[in-house]
């Protein structure tokens, strides 16, 4: 085998096989970086030690709250939040970037302005404003404007007592703008060649965008919707503002807010954000792969498992 | 490339003789661009199992013109059937009417397309771009899709490579799965714009050896390209579209050996310069 191969090079096995030694050289020495590196390490530890060894951490409180049952509701109540925020900035994200690029210019109107708004102001303003809402509509309702017609209806005053509600509803539709962007960027960025060959193939436009563009659309997507959420976790400590201590931040402010051990409280509660979002950072890697299938570096490998897949299944059905 | 036909025989048994009805009639077809005219008045009629092929400068309208075929351009003026169907319109009496999204895309999987950047599903498989179509548009169940799907890519000499993405294609392997791709819905007629002129010179003559593979089974075929050889061994008709109308036209050894006009000429010494 090997010696056919030689042959095939030309007929001339010396040629072939004598590759020439490797350079051997002493490496420059990068003094800037040897001192540069202690400097900064020296100065780390330093930090890191009066970090440590401050009596006024106080480990042995930090300790105590870390996983008392309080503390685990407030970080349950953060991921609620967080979540539910994220598919409600998803789904009117979605359906404000699809109204955007309409041919209908009522809806690319209405979206634009909902974005322009959104945007526009502070999110801490919008959960305020959700939260005080009772002080603007003394009713909600549910129904058909102008007809009298009304399904169901609730005291403002009642609804915003539900603090969770309340900051899924001011989070989520202060995402849904953000989101909108982002998808529409997302969608923007695929080929319009990709378009035209699903459209050349039968399929309708509704057919296209979800089978053929929203999927390349991900591509982009993803990353920065990951980057949202793993933003979003912290922004749901503003909803500390509504007092209620529902929220992680919430629930240490209020715990602080009796003993004073301020400091500690704050680490539990920053030790707790760190480890979501290093949760979050791991699940978004594996999206990520998922949505970049066909683009990977490892194709090759992983197009011929597909491929010994097939043939186990072609085997399997041969003996049936 | 292999010895069973691509093309099924019902499926050219189903088309009618050459002296029949014409698969595409084009009447005083104008298509403008803005103050641009891309179009001009053209008319043109191509018979079931011919292969007609488009020659032109670039920006003469030929492009357009196959993507006014198959409704992906809107015609500004003239009428344009296939298969005897207005394409995009629904005549009642004198008055047309625009077609629904729907109905367009029932009329376009009749008719396949290849385009010059192959524009393949990049997140799709070879083997999952082929089978898409079939089983999203025409509700095929996944195993016969599947079945089928293979059968092409075989076809084309890519059995080797059904589960490939297409990144991991060359140019001419990519192109070679877009025609399988196209013809997996059983088109009646299918449109080649330009799908040799993105490829490196080596890989032009596989996907040039399916497309005259695909003539001979009598597949009913309008292709825009540059390859004036592919042209005199397989076309039975050939047009010259510059300016936004047909120059000239008729069979391959009239057009390309002796033309009748100055235009065809002096198109014919730079392209075979």
């Amino acid at each position: 085998m090997d010696a056919d191969k030689v042959a095939a090079a030309g007929g001339d096995p010396a040629a072939a096989a004598s590759r020439p030694e490797a350079i051997k050289a002493i490496p420059v020495r990068h003094w800037g970086r040897w001192i540069s590196a202690i400097v900064i390490i020296y100065f780390v530890v330093a930090l890191l030690y009066s970090f440590i060894k401050n009596p006024n951490v106080q480990w042995s409180v930090i300790w105590h709250y870390l996983f008392m049952r309080y503390t685990l509701i407030g970080v349950a109540n953060t991921i609620e939040m967080t979540f539910a925020a994220m598919v409600v900035g998803a789904v009117g994200g979605t359906l404000l970037a699809v109204m955007r690029l309409s041919a209908n210019k009522v809806l690319s109107t209405v979206s634009w302005v909902y974005i322009w708004f959104f945007r526009g102001t502070p999110v801490l303003v919008q959960i305020l404003f959700w939260g005080y809402i009772g002080a603007l509509y003394y009713r909600l309702y549910l129904g058909l404007p102008f007809t009298g017609l009304v399904f169901w209806s609730t005291l403002a005053a009642d609804a915003t007592r539900h603090i969770i509600v309340v900051a899924i509803l001011a989070l989520g539709l202060n995402e849904a703008a953000y989101a909108a962007e982002l998808v529409r960027a997302g969608i923007i960025s695929v080929d319009a060649g990709q378009t035209e060959a699903a459209l050349s193939l039968g399929m309708s436009p509704a057919l296209t965008m979800r089978r053929v563009v929203l999927p390349q659309a991900m591509r982009v997507i993803v990353p920065t919707f990951g980057n949202e959420t793993i933003s979003m976790l912290k922004t749901t400590s503003l909803v500390y503002v509504l007092g209620g201590a529902v929220e992680l931040l919430g629930r240490m402010q209020q715990v602080y807010a009796m003993t004073f051990q301020i400091i500690p409280l704050l680490i539990v509660a920053s030790i707790w954000y760190i480890f979501l979002t290093t949760i979050l950072t791991i699940g978004q890697h594996y999206i990520e792969a998922y949505y970049g299938r066909g683009f990977g570096q490892d194709e090759a490998e992983a197009a011929e498992k597909r491929a010994a897949r097939r043939d186990l299944r072609r085997a399997g059905m041969s003996h049936v | 490339m292999s010895e069973t036909p691509i093309v099924s025989a019902d499926q050219i048994a189903a088309s009618a003789p050459l002296t029949g009805q014409p698969m595409v009639k084009a009447e005083q077809v104008w298509k403008s661009f803005g103050k641009l005219d891309v179009l001009k008045g053209v008319d043109l009629e191509v018979y079931p199992q011919q292969t007609y092929v488009l020659l032109g400068p670039s920006g003469g309208g030929k492009s357009t013109l196959l993507r006014c075929i198959n409704h992906l351009e809107k015609i500004d003026a003239g009428r344009l059937w296939v298969g005897g169907d207005l394409m995009g319109y629904r005549q009642r009496g004198d008055v047309l009417h625009e077609m629904r999204s729907g109905d367009v895309a029932r009329q376009r999987s009749l008719v396949g397309m290849v385009f010059q950047r192959f524009n393949l599903f990049p997140h799709m498989t070879a083997i999952e771009n082929v089978m898409e179509s079939p089983i999203h548009v025409q509700h095929v169940a996944h195993k016969q899709a599947e079945a089928e799907a293979e059968e092409l890519l075989t076809r084309v000499g890519l059995r080797e490579k059904l589960d490939v993405y297409p990144a991991q294609l060359s140019g001419g392997q990519q192109q070679r799965v877009a025609i399988a791709r196209a013809l997996a819905m059983k088109p009646k007629l299918m449109l080649f714009d330009e799908p040799t002129s993105a490829l490196d010179p080596e890989l032009v003559g596989e996907v040039l050896d399916v497309m005259k593979n695909l003539a001979r089974e009598g597949m009913t075929m309008v292709v825009v390209t540059h390859e004036i050889g592919f042209a005199k061994e397989v076309a039975d008709g050939v047009a010259l579209i510059d300016g936004g109308v047909i120059v000239e036209e008729g069979p391959p050894n009239e057009v390309l050996v002796n033309p009748k006009e100055e235009r065809t000429k002096v198109f014919l010494s730079k392209v075979l310069a």
